[in-house]
């Protein structure tokens, strides 16, 4: 009888597989970190755990996708196109699954939080709010395209652009990574710098003096959520790179429930945070599957989780919008 | 008394059954389509259809109902199967004017959290006499002991955790070999024939999935040595691509479904793992080809299901009816569907006689002899290998 044990603990493949899960989680982990920055965003604003941010991804997905099948592409076979049409198809989709994302996610504020708000309602009201609009558009999604993934299209398949430590870096895996980084710093950027930002920060810090010095609450909220929805539609475009399977209506659960830890992770309500958080997520991940087996990926992101919440309630760079410096 | 009555009822369906089928079988016999069926079977002359003798006699409202996934998990898998259910309840009511049969369906979600509702509704439903599902292991276990305390006659045409016939449900009955049939027979494939001294058995967390891999690995002893576990609705496997790399096995055996399998295998091939990679039922899908987008060409499928292609009335039937070839376990279905409509036929009326037809039942369907053991299980047990070859999948040959 060739018993398999619970619990693995193979140091060799840790270590032999050290680079590639670290750079494999960096490319998977900044997905989470963009999705995570939409939780992180809203939460500054309204204390409110958005949870149909994760369906707002999702949309982004479509917005991808369709917009792939719009542009002629079919699923099977890769295209045969110049490397300038490519990007240029991918910029396109990627631009169309923001506005989507951004789009659904201001309209999801005003449908569904803003009579809340109109109306004093209690922070549990929000919540089985979001819970319930998260079920609601995965509903509609299942409904309007099926249950099945959606057939794969894939425009640039990953090839090894180079290795660092023996460990293959794809060139997908630096798209990703790289655009992430370059939408994080402008996210940021635009938080801590512009005028609209600092009326973000205002209102995560006191709303009613903010309301009180000028700043319109209302206008802010919409355009956190704006924000937050065209992360993720970005999102949406990478995770269908890395996936091209992922067009499927609850693809979003599981990615939204990791981006949420992300969040709290590196201290929700904090950018950095949101990003170190997703980063550190997608790695430890790969790390603990190595190390533990693969029934062991999930424990070990929660645990981990659960460790660093102990010692920093806050989360690694702790909480809040309104303190984060420029 | 009724059971002589039904013994006599049987005895003239089977007999016109046979004469029916003589003639429906004529040139039927040698046509197979385009030269991949391989050893495929075709008709057997004396097979049960759900025409019958076109003599059935039941009450209005009779209905039997389908709980599995319509839209929820896997669903593909899940319509191959209600769609030949309705298509055996709706020959059988075209050639039976006395007895016009319902189907009710229930989607059941395809896994055990979501499925006792809409389950329990079926029982709930008086004019629900028997039950064809459900399709997956977890579910059925789920469901299993309200089904059986209601005493519902419940025959699965591709659940295949042997677990599911040991837990003293009287109700319930497999209509195809189960995984202690099908992962001894891969294991025995892949050291036999693939000639692999090294395999990498990786498994999802579903009911089915672990039973397979425990009987695979079981098979292939000391050559298992490496394992690796995926998460249901996982798509991200880098790390168990890394694991296979290190290892370099000469053959991975996946069990689980395709909507894990579809992204692993692009994954593995992507990393250029070119190692020859077997699936399961689970995978063998039309979706799997779909979702993998080239990289399933190559891949093997195991499967305790008949190839269909040689049914050739039945194949065109279902063609016309739904615009696509039947899909895995859809001959199954129909082959089950026949038998609770050959109950109803006969007179049963209630529950418990249907229950009693099927536990008494011996009769040749389209895919094999049906007559189950005490517990449920069938005594003539058919395991096919499938390879996927371009974007189709083929018949390779009958492994056990």
């Amino acid at each position: 009888m060739h018993a398999e044990p619970w619990i693995n603990f193979d140091v060799g493949l840790f270590f032999d597989r050290f680079w590639a899960n670290t750079i494999n989680g960096l490319a998977y982990g900044s997905i989470y970190a963009l999705v995570a920055l939409g939780y992180t965003l809203v939460y500054g604003v309204l204390q409110l755990i958005n949870f149909a941010h994760s369906e707002i991804f999702v949309l982004g997905v479509f917005g991808t996708y369709l917009t792939f099948l719009a542009l002629g592409f079919e699923p099977g076979a890769l295209p045969n196109l110049p490397l300038p049409a490519i990007i240029l198809d991918l910029v396109l989709a990627g631009l169309v699954a923001m506005a989507v994302s951004g789009l659904a996610a201001v309209g999801l504020e005003r449908v569904a939080y803003r009579p809340l708000r109109r109306r004093n309602a209690p922070r549990l009201a929000f919540l089985i709010t979001a819970i319930g609009a998260s079920f609601a558009i995965q509903q509609v999604i299942r409904i309007w395209r099926g249950s099945n993934p959606e057939g794969t299209i894939r425009l640039v398949p990953p090839s090894p652009v180079f290795t660092i430590f023996g460990a293959t870096v794809t060139n997908l895996q630096i798209v990703i990574i790289l655009a992430s980084l370059a939408m994080f710093v402008v996210a940021d950027q635009f938080v801590n710098r512009s005028r609209l930002g600092r009326g973000i920060r205002a209102v995560a810090q006191d709303p009613a003096t903010a309301t009180l010095m000028g700043v319109n609450r209302e206008r802010v909220i919409m355009i956190t959520f704006l924000v937050g929805g065209l992360l993720a539609g970005a999102a949406g475009l990478f995770y269908l790179m890395t996936i091209p399977q992922g067009a499927v209506y609850n693809g979003g659960f599981l990615l939204g429930i990791k981006a949420f830890t992300a969040a709290v992770l590196g201290g929700i309500g904090n950018l950095r945070g949101a990003l170190l958080g997703g980063l550190i997520l997608g790695i430890v991940e790969n790390y603990g599957q190595s190390l533990f087996g693969g029934d062991w990926r999930d424990v070990v992101a929660f645990v981990l989780l659960v460790l660093v919440l102990m010692f920093r309630p806050t989360g690694i760079l702790g909480e809040s919008l309104a303190r984060s410096r420029a | 008394m009724i059971r002589r009555r039904l013994a006599a009822a049987g005895a003239l369906v089977a007999a016109v059954a046979l004469v029916l089928s003589g003639c429906a079988n004529q040139g039927g016999g040698q046509a197979q389509g385009g030269g991949q069926a391989a050893g495929a079977p075709s008709q057997p002359s004396d097979a049960a259809l759900p025409a019958g003798n076109g003599q059935g006699r039941c009450a209005p409202g009779t209905s039997i109902g389908y709980a599995g996934t319509i839209a929820g998990q896997n669903a593909a898998l899940g319509i191959a199967i209600v769609n030949a259910a309705q298509l055996a309840v709706d020959q059988h009511n075209q050639a039976n004017p006395n007895c016009q049969v319902t189907l009710v369906r229930a989607d059941t979600g395809g896994t055990p959290d979501t499925a006792v509702g809409p389950t329990t509704a079926l029982i709930n439903n008086p004019a629900v006499l028997g039950i064809v599902g459900l399709p997956f292991s977890g579910e059925s276990r789920a469901v299993g002991p309200a089904l059986n305390a209601a005493g519902l006659v419940n025959i699965t045409p591709s659940a295949t955790n042997p677990g599911l016939t040991q837990n003293g449900w009287t109700n319930f009955f497999r209509g195809l070999g189960n995984d202690a049939v099908q992962g001894p027979a891969v294991g025995r494939y892949i050291q036999q024939r693939l000639n692999a001294q090294k395999v990498c058995v990786i498994k999802d967390d579903s009911d089915y999935g672990i039973g397979l891999a425990q009987q695979v690995t079981q098979t292939l002893g000391p050559a298992a040595s490496c394992q690796a576990d995926v998460k249901t609705n996982q798509r991200e496997f880098s790390a168990i691509v890394g694991q296979v790399q290190q290892q370099a096995p000469q053959a991975i055996f996946y069990a689980g479904y395709y909507q894990e399998a579809a992204p692993l295998i692009q994954q593995l091939r992507d990393a250029g793992v070119q190692t020859t990679f077997i699936g399961p039922d689970g995978v063998k899908d039309e979706q799997y080809v779909v979702n993998a987008a080239g990289s399933a060409d190559g891949s093997l499928l195991s499967c305790p299901c008949v190839p269909q292609e040689g049914f050739t009335d039945f194949s065109n039937a279902y063609r016309q009816a739904f615009g696509v070839a039947p899909q895995t376990y859809s001959a199954e279905s129909y082959d089950v569907t026949t038998i609770l409509l050959r109950g109803l036929d006969s007179g049963i009326a209630d529950r418990a006689g249907l229950l009693n037809f099927v536990r008494t039942y011996n009769g040749q369907g389209l895919t094999k002899r049906f007559q189950w053991s005490p517990t449920g299980e069938l005594t003539a047990t058919p395991v096919w290998m499938y390879r996927v070859q371009g974007n189709q999948i083929v018949t390779d040959t009958q492994i056990g």
